[in-house]
Parts: structure tokens; sequence; C-alpha cells
């Protein structure tokens, strides 16, 4: 595979994004791919606007993904999806997660939060796979595990087998916490699968 | 012996481990914070914080002297406060290798400026490196130890911030331990007296003309040699510019440079007889563009590529685009750049600003929330509570760089004193930030009869950076306990009479203070002590939060004006009408307190109370 496949990940800080994009890397990584991942870190407090970029094929060179070229964008809040949709390809994946989460700051400036993204997205003819992967992690017990719900639904969308997502997960995710999110991962899945 | 996946700065720590480095020392900064992180790990490395990039300088200086290999990091800026040693480190040269990181940001995501780096190796007459990438970053960082002894020279190792924070496959290898050969008692080396360095002076321009060889020779310089068309299009290039370049134009050939200080000149000349045209690809400055001008190479540069923020992948393909419209280079118009990945229809700017905020809990908040009653000039300084200045708080009128808060004051004090645009001036400045170099500003204000309000936001940790120890704290880098530096003391001994300590929470108390302070006639300091809520989060105690009682609620939006993230406002139906309410956002409210504090009807309350 010389073409690199490109991920985006977009969300709000605190959201677990860090993670997941660690765990995809670590899944290319099994499968034998050269990998890189970009992300910055620094002034982004909770509630800053987040991304993560994980690139992998047999050689990859920038850590960043060009406007236009991911094959999957995977948004951890509803309207994040479409602050980032011009780095989508023609004909790529949306998987977004429904949560919106209202930054404080729109009532000091009187704005509203845009509710109807996905709609807007859809009619554009948008592959758009919208999930409540918060209210499913919250069934399991804790809802940060919101972020590996999503990666179960991503990885229906890439082409590694269910192991390598596992052993990925065990390799990165901390050992206390494993359980729930091999829970959260299957649930993540079977949600994917239950949509088509 | 295997592979990791690290970022640039892991892997700048994994390579000064192998390469038997002994002495490691910084003051956190982003985008090379992670860099001392990640050495912390590594049990053979002596690391400390250092109190700022100065001292963590001259530290590994004196380990150098020493014989053993040393590292500093800092961010690009933090250079700038190290140049004092640096400077005079390129005459003495090194006994153990030296090796400083400058981790430059392109694009400014979290630093006051965009300073080019890459001067300052040219303008000290040392060699530089610049890794393109994680595994580069580790491997340099190895060379980097060796030609720092080969040559008796400190080294750059320059990275950006994409390179310090991309993760990519390291090949590793295993510690070479490097013998500590003991201080070196050479007094026309290390004492620069007149009569010493004007004799270094003439090793340190034979040094760089030997450097200039080696620059011609190292493999760390290579040729690429492309293929069909684009071949013919030669681009210079070094750093992450050369990982993006090799997307957009994969074809073209490539003159790779890793060692950029001083340039292989004889490299180029040859690479120009390969090639059509010679473009120098470089982010922020035009440095290598320049040199090579003026040795006389024929090169397009900053015509074509942008000298501000980021020189991303989309802005360099833009960048060719324009230039093949403009026929300044030779790309025809069916050519790949041109009909690669069109951008998605559906693409809509999203008006959905989330800026930077204090966090709900943050202890700097009261203080903002009180000096905007009494409304004096506020000098700030680097770190969270620069946020202050964003409104609604609105309350900072100046930052400049770490420790400039006090002195800034100080000079505004002296200017409008006795004149009728007297205002009382308030320096706000962090515990990490008053140590880095507040304190040497607060002594001047003492000596010279100055009249400024300083408040040392003491949150017990450097928070903006993610929490690093520093010496107000009492813990070293590895977390191990160690003397507490007592701030109160040390702003007594200066010689500041007034000095106050106050938990930031209690408003009332914080009002009280910063009217008397601010009305004295001589210096004082408020310390306000509150930990950092992120270190609160994750070690306790835990979170009561705050609830509003929509019953008593008037809709007066007092508790906004804290500008907490925490609390909305929500209408609500009341006999028919709707009225605006304050509500705290549960799962985001720490429990501070300070909405209960100043809603004029108590309708904020402890949830179950």
């Amino acid at each position: 595979m010389n073409e690199a496949k490109n991920v985006l990940l977009v969300g709000v800080g605190g959201q677990g994004i860090l993670l997941a994009s660690e765990v995809i890397s670590q899944a290319a990584m099994n499968m034998g791919f050269d990998v890189k991942k970009s992300e910055i870190h620094g002034m982004s407090q909770r509630g800053g606007i987040v991304s993560s970029h994980v690139r992998y094929a047999e050689r990859i060179y920038s850590p960043l993904i060009m406007k236009g070229t991911a094959n999957v964008l995977l948004s951890f809040e509803k309207a994040e999806s479409e602050r980032w949709i011009e780095y989508l390809k023609p004909g790529g994946q949306v998987i977004t997660n429904t949560t919106e989460i209202v930054p404080p700051v729109l009532n000091i400036l009187g704005k509203e939060y845009p509710h109807d993204v996905l709609d807007r997205m859809k009619e554009q003819g948008t592959k758009v796979i919208a999930v409540d992967a918060t209210s499913v992690a919250k069934k399991l017990g804790n809802t940060r595990a919101m972020n590996v719900v999503l990666l179960g639904v991503l990885s229906q969308n890439l082409d590694f087998s269910e192991d390598t997502w596992l052993k990925a997960l065990k390799a990165r995710v901390p050992k206390k916490h494993i359980d729930l999110n091999l829970k959260a991962f299957a649930e993540g899945r079977a949600l994917a699968n239950g949509r088509g | 012996m295997g592979n990791l996946f690290l970022s640039g700065n892991e892997a700048i720590a994994r390579g000064a481990w192998e390469a038997g480095v002994h002495v490691a020392t910084a003051y956190p900064g982003t985008p090379s914070t992670e860099i001392l992180e990640a050495i912390r790990h590594y049990k053979e490395i002596y690391c400390e914080w250092s109190s700022n990039e100065k001292v963590a300088v001259e530290v590994a200086q004196g380990a150098s002297m020493a014989g053993a290999r040393a590292l500093s990091a800092m961010k690009h800026v933090g250079v700038n406060v190290a140049m004092d040693p640096l400077s005079t480190f390129s005459y003495t040269g090194v006994n153990g290798g030296f090796v400083f990181v400058s981790a430059d940001e392109p694009g400014m995501h979290s630093s006051q400026n965009e300073q080019d780096n890459r001067y300052l190796a040219r303008f000290m007459l040392i060699p530089m490196l610049e890794p393109c990438d994680s595994a580069e970053a580790r491997e340099m960082t190895i060379a980097a130890f060796d030609i720092s002894e080969r040559f008796c020279t400190p080294l750059m190792l320059r990275t950006t911030t994409r390179v310090s924070h991309s993760k990519g496959i390291v090949p590793i290898g295993e510690r070479k331990e490097h013998e500590i050969k003991g201080f070196e008692h050479d007094w026309t080396k290390w004492v620069v007296i007149p009569a010493n360095a004007r004799k270094r002076r003439t090793v340190v321009l034979n040094r760089m003309k030997q450097l200039e060889e080696f620059s011609n020779e190292t493999p760390l310089n290579y040729i690429e040699q492309g293929s069909g068309p684009d071949a013919r299009i030669g681009i210079i290039t070094a750093s992450i510019a050369y990982s993006y370049a090799k997307d957009v134009i994969p074809s073209a050939s490539f003159l790779k440079l890793g060692f950029t200080n001083p340039l292989p000149f004889k490299l180029v000349e040859k690479f120009s007889k390969t090639v059509d045209q010679l473009i120098v690809l470089e982010e922020l400055e035009p440095f290598m563009e320049e040199q090579l001008l003026a040795a006389g190479f024929d090169v397009l540069g900053k015509e074509i590529f942008t000298r501000e923020g980021e020189l991303l992948p989309d802005v360099l393909r833009e960048s060719l685009r324009e230039a093949a419209r403009k026929k300044l280079v030779a790309i025809p118009s069916d050519h790949s750049i041109f009909t690669q990945d069109a951008p998605a229809t559906g693409g809509g700017a999203l008006d959905l600003p989330r800026p930077p905020t204090l966090c709900p809990g943050c202890p700097h908040r009261g203080s903002f929330y009180v000096l905007k009653k009494y409304k004096p000039i506020v000098t700030g300084d680097i770190g969270c509570y620069t946020l202050g200045v964003l409104p609604p708080l609105s309350m900072m009128d100046s930052c400049i760089c770490m420790g400039a808060s006090i002195t800034n004051a100080m000079g505004a004090n002296k200017a409008l004193k006795g004149t009728d645009k007297f205002e009382p001036v308030v320096a706000v400045i962090g515990d990490s930030t008053f140590v880095h170099s507040g304190i040497t500003g607060l002594i001047d204000v003492v000596y010279n009869k100055g009249n400024v309000t300083v408040i040392i936001m003491d949150n017990r940790t450097t928070a903006m950076t993610g929490g690093q120890q520093n010496p107000a704290m009492g813990k070293t880098i590895r977390n191990e306990p160690t003397h507490e530096l007592d701030l109160e003391a040390l702003c007594k001994s200066i010689g500041v009479k007034r000095v106050t300590t106050l938990d930031p929470y209690d408003l009332k108390n914080l009002d009280t203070v910063i009217k008397e302070e601010i009305e004295a006639n001589e210096p004082s300091v408020i310390i306000t002590r509150r930990a950092c809520i992120l270190d609160r989060l994750r070690f306790g105690p835990k979170v009561v939060p705050f609830v509003v009682d929509e019953e008593k609620c008037i809709g007066c939006k007092k508790c906004l004006g804290l500008g907490c993230p925490a609390i909305i406002t929500v209408q609500v139906e009341v006999d028919g009408k709707m009225r605006q309410k304050a509500r705290i956002e549960r799962p985001m409210c720490i429990g501070c307190s300070m909405c209960a504090q100043v809603c004029p009807v108590s309708a904020i309350h402890i949830e179950g109370e």
C-alpha cells in the first residue's frame, strides 16, 4: 500500500482523543506499516479545539494530513466534525459522536450552537455515521470510555483485523481500565455493524 | 534492538540516553518540555528543572567542564535567556560534549513570537543540526555529541513544534556509556580574560572552516535524485519542510540537509549541476536562501514561500501552484500538484469559537475579578494567568516576556509618578515565573524606591506547560522532596516590608488586601496561594459542586462576570414569562465557591445543602 491512509481525529480537550490516536497508531504498527501522528499540545486547555492526525502506509514522510485527503474524519463532538470537513477526501467517511459540547463563550457572544450540522452535511452528500457514543459509554459505567466506543465504530471502517485492534488496545490502555475499554470497543463495533 | 513510537522530544531524550549523557537540564517551555520529562525516566542521567534557561545552560556547562556529556533543552525564547553563557561557550569549547535543543515555534501555537533561532547558531559560530522527524531526532542527537567533542564546540539541535510533538517509529539502540573524563584544569581555555578570549576567537573561526568541510562530507547532508520531469527541480530543504515537500512533490530532486550551519556550499554546487532550478524551502526566515544568494547561487525562495506561520503541506502546495502559474517554476499545468485530491465539498466555515480560558475553579480568577473593581494598570507575565486579559475579566495591560511584569510596572510607576497621568500599577506573576526572572526585578523595585504592588499567583506548580515541579513547590523533577523556597521570607529579605499571603478563593479578604496594597506608599507583595485546579483534580480532595437556586436567581449576571466556563445562562419560564437564569454545568464545576460569594441574593449554594 503506497497511498497513505489518513485518519483525522477531532473534538475538544479532555475527550480522550490523544489516547484514541495512540491506539490507531499502534494498530497500524502492528500491521507493519510506517506510521506518523501529529497533534499540538500546549495551550489546549480543557474545552479547547483538539485535532490529531494519524497517517500510515509503507513509508510516511509528513505527519500532517492535507485538506481533501482524510479517509476518515472521526469526530468526538458533533459540531467539530464540520470545522474540519474540508480535510475529508471526496467520498470519505465522517464518523461522529452526537454529543454537543456548548462553549461557554457563546453566552457572552450571543451566538447559537449549530444543532443541525449533521443534516447540512448529509444534504451535501457527505457519508456520515452518527452515534451516541457517550450514552453507550455511560451505560457501561464511565462516559470517559466514549473514545473507545468510537474506535469500535472506526474499526469497521479500516482494514485491520479485530485481533489487531484488541492487541493495540491492550498495549495502549492502562491495565486497570482495560476490561471497561474492551467492552466499549465491542459495543462500538456492534453499533457500526447494526448500521449496516 | 527494536522500534518505539516516539515524539521528536521523546526521541531526543532517547538519543541523549544512548549517547551516554550524564547531565540534562531545562526550564519548561512549549514545545520543548517533554524532552526532560522523558529523560527523567532514564536513571543513569542526572536531570533537573533549572530555575531558568541561563541557569540550565550554566549547569550543563559545568558538567561539560567536568568531562560529562550534557544536554540542555528550551523553547526558542528560552534561548534568549541563555544567550549569555552560550555565546561564550562557543569560545571556550567543551570538555564533555554539550548539545542544547532550541525548540522553535513557527505558527506561535503557545508562544509570544516566531523568532527563527537558526540565526543564533550562525551568530554564535556553532554547528546546528535539524531533524525532520522522530527517527532523525534520535539519530542526530547521538551524532550531535560526537560532533561536539570532535570539533570541541557546543552544538544547537533545532526542532520546530511539528518535529517535537509529532510521533513516528524510531529504531532504537543501547546506551553507550561515556566515561566522565574529570574536570579540565585549563585556564587558557575556560577563563575568558581578554588575552585568552582573543586566542579562542581564532580557534572558533578555524573551527568554522573545518565544520564547513564536515558539512560537505557528512552523510547528514545528502542528495536524493528525483525521477521523471520533476527531477529537474532541485529543492534544498531541511527540518519538517522536507517531510512536507516529500508529500507534495515527491519526484523532485532533493538536497536534504540535516547539518545546516555552516551550510555545505560545495555540496550545493554539485547538486546545482544536476538540476535546472534551485528552490530553497524553509519555514520562517530566508536563513539558507540569503547565504546561498550571497555565495552566488541562483535560488528561488521567499519570493514564493511565506515567512509567516507554518509552511504546512497545504500552504506549500498552494505556493507551488502559484509559482507555476507565474512561470517561476517549471511545473506544467497538468502536474499532480494541480490534480491531486481536490477538497471535498460540503465544507462550511464553522462559527463556533472555543478560546482558551481559565479553568473552572482556577485560583487566578479571583485576583482579576477584584482588580477589575479598582482598575489599576496591570502588567502581566508568561503563564496561565495571561488569560486574565480575555473578557469578561479583561484585566491585563501588558505581557512581554518572563519576569517583565515587575520591571515593566517599575518603569511605568517611575514615569507616571508625580504627573497628572498617574495610575497605580500592579504586576501579576506566577510562582515559577517569579523564580525564573522576577526576583531580580523585585530587588530593583526596592533598591530604586519604586512603588509597585506585586501579586505572586502561587498555584504550587508550573501550570501552563502541564504542571512541572519548581523550587517553590519543594519537589524535584523526579518528585523527590527538597527544600521549599520560602517566597515570603525571600521577598522580606529583598526589603519588601508589606508581604501578605492569602487564599485567592476568599474574595472578601482579597478585596481588602488588594485595595490596601494599591493605596500603600511603598512596594508590596501579595502571595495568592492555592494549588492549580488541575493538580487538585488529579490528587483530590473530592469535588463538591455548587448549584443555582433558580427560584432565588434574579438573572443579574454578576456571577458571569467571573468568566467561569461552568456558568451558563438559560431561559426559564416563570409565571408564564421567560426569564434568564444562571445555571452551573454540574460536571464542570469544581466547587470553588467564588460565584456563591459574588451572588447578591445568595442563590448559589453547595449541592445538597
